[in-house]
């Protein structure tokens, strides 16, 4: 059986009039813009999920105001000395004084690079692993010994930002359904103006002996290419985007390089969407061929 | 070669416009069909051609029984029968060239005898240099010549032309029958519907008369 009617690149259907090579390339571009931007979005929801996950559920934070004030109960020794002294004297627990680089590192977002040369008295700050996973015992006794201190269980902004996480990742999923549906819709109904514009045409090579798949390869090809191409430029748009966006958000994004004129746009973003942003047009495509296939074949289905 | 045994046709839930057709065409004959403006001729080629469906009755063309086959059956059926509209129904983004060689590329023969094929029949309609033109390019009658050269192409078994001479003068009308006569002397079954009776008495030959969708008079019954 013959599988095509025309040598390579022929169109005896007329489709390259009946299915404009600017309308349905300029949607699909947008949407596949749109899609670029929602799958970058759930990447860096999971990135950031997986990096406030990371940690342990028990890691607690203590702040310590003044912590150059004499402690209250200490003999002598600053608020920071004496809590200090009663962290390292639990075995129960490991605990860590962080140091003035870490310290500007964690607030270079809020206030750059010039932390260091501050007036703003900066508390003291503990990392603590605790073997349990309630702090309120070791609040109560800190309190005694610097009033004001603060103790931050971060097992649970760590809960509240994985719901976050998890809602920003469903969110960019739904988007992404959302797009393919719409792309779906609009192939369609470019399908179903095509049918309607050539119905004499395909009457024509219908009568001839033409079969369903001949019909419906012409249309598929056509659709597919100029979706194709529409989703290339859509592409072609949004990476440029995506990497500003990158180089906006680089202090919160863990794992990629900061923001700098030398930064390598390659791992500007990471790998993972480098990976995925290539596969939108493919999708597309297939999403194209698809739909084309079934609307022409539907179409055809009444035909005797 | 085709057999109607109580064959109707209506449209969707519309009236019968064929009724009870009972008629059989040996290979090889030639059969005018007549009738006057709404008898039903070209709902009986749209038939003949597979255009329809029966909705009444047994239809059987080259051998395929139509009213129970598979659509998938019918498309190699199709090309086995050529057709020739009185509106040409030539595809107008196409040339002269490919508008005939399509039929060919439909069953799928190598481009070159495509070509060689197509350039040998369009010279034998004296078309050889008009291969490259558009039909919009072309004059009534040598459209007319591309639309009999697509629907002889293929060899096809089974050639109906609807009204073919019906945009045609008297000179190219009488060389069109000329062609018709002459493939059928080649073997090819013919049906030809007219409202041409000059035509029908300088090419005597058995006719089917259609009127209100029944046939009242059919000289070929007792061929099947």
């Amino acid at each position: 059986m013959a599988t095509s009617f025309r040598p390579r690149g022929a169109d005896d259907l007329g489709l390259r009039r009946a299915l404009s090579d600017r309308l349905l390339p300029l949607l699909v571009a947008s949407m596949v813009f749109l899609a670029a931007l929602a799958l970058a979005g759930a990447v860096a929801a999971a990135g950031l999920a997986r990096h406030w996950q990371g940690g342990a559920a028990a890691l607690v934070t203590i702040q310590v105001p003044q912590p150059d004030m004499p402690a209250a109960t200490g003999q002598g020794a600053t608020r920071a000395e004496a809590i200090e002294a009663v962290l390292k004297a639990d075995a129960s627990l490991a605990a860590r004084r962080l140091g003035t680089d870490e310290l500007s590192v964690i607030l270079r977002p809020w206030l750059g690079d010039e932390v260091t040369r501050l007036s703003l008295a900066l508390p003291a700050v503990f990392e603590v692993k605790l073997a349990a996973a309630s702090s309120g015992d070791l609040a109560a006794k800190l309190a005694q010994l610097a009033p004001g201190t603060l103790v931050e269980q971060n097992g649970v902004w760590l809960g509240r930002l994985g719901v976050l996480a998890a809602s920003l990742q469903a969110s960019a999923a739904l988007a992404l359904v959302v797009v393919a549906v719409v792309a779906t819709a609009v192939v369609a109904i470019a399908t179903r103006a095509g049918l309607a514009a050539r119905r004499d045409a395909i009457e024509i090579v219908h009568g001839l002996g033409a079969t369903d798949r001949m019909i419906a390869r012409q249309f598929s090809g056509r659709v597919t290419l100029l979706v194709f191409v529409g989703a290339l430029l859509g592409l072609v748009f949004a990476i440029p985007l995506l990497l500003g966006l990158a180089r906006l958000t680089a202090p919160f994004q863990p794992g990629l390089p900061q923001a700098g004129p030398t930064a390598d746009l390659l791992d500007a973003l990471p790998p993972v969407l480098w990976a995925l942003l290539p596969a939108l047009p493919v999708a597309a495509a297939a999403i194209a061929w698809l739909t084309t296939q079934s609307t022409v074949r539907s179409w055809l289905a009444g035909l005797p | 070669m085709v057999r109607l045994d109580g064959v109707g046709l209506r449209y969707g839930g519309g009236p019968f416009v064929l009724q009870d057709l009972n008629f059989a065409l040996q290979a090889g004959s030639f059969r005018w069909l007549l009738g006057p403006s709404g008898a039903g001729k070209t709902s009986l080629l749209r038939l003949l051609t597979l255009a329809a469906r029966p909705s009444v009755g047994a239809l059987n063309v080259l051998g395929v029984q139509v009213d129970r086959a598979k659509r998938r059956e019918l498309p190699p059926l199709r090309r086995q029968i050529g057709m020739v509209f009185q509106d040409f129904r030539l595809l107008p983004h196409l040339s002269a060239f490919d508008n005939v060689a399509l039929p060919l590329r439909l069953a799928g023969r190598p481009e070159g005898q495509v070509r060689a094929d197509v350039g040998e029949l369009l010279r034998w309609v004296g078309l050889s240099k008009r291969v490259a033109a558009r039909p919009a390019a072309l004059s009534g009658g040598e459209q007319q010549r591309v639309a009999i050269a697509r629907a002889v192409i293929g060899r096809p078994a089974l050639l109906l032309a609807d009204e073919p001479t019906g945009n045609l003068d008297e000179a190219q009308a009488e060389r069109l029958m000329q062609l018709l006569a002459e493939l059928n002397r080649l073997g090819t079954t013919v049906v030809v519907a007219t409202h041409n009776e000059a035509l029908v008495q300088r090419y005597p030959s058995p006719s089917l008369l259609l009127d209100e969708g029944r046939l009242t008079l059919s000289s070929v019954a007792e061929e099947g």
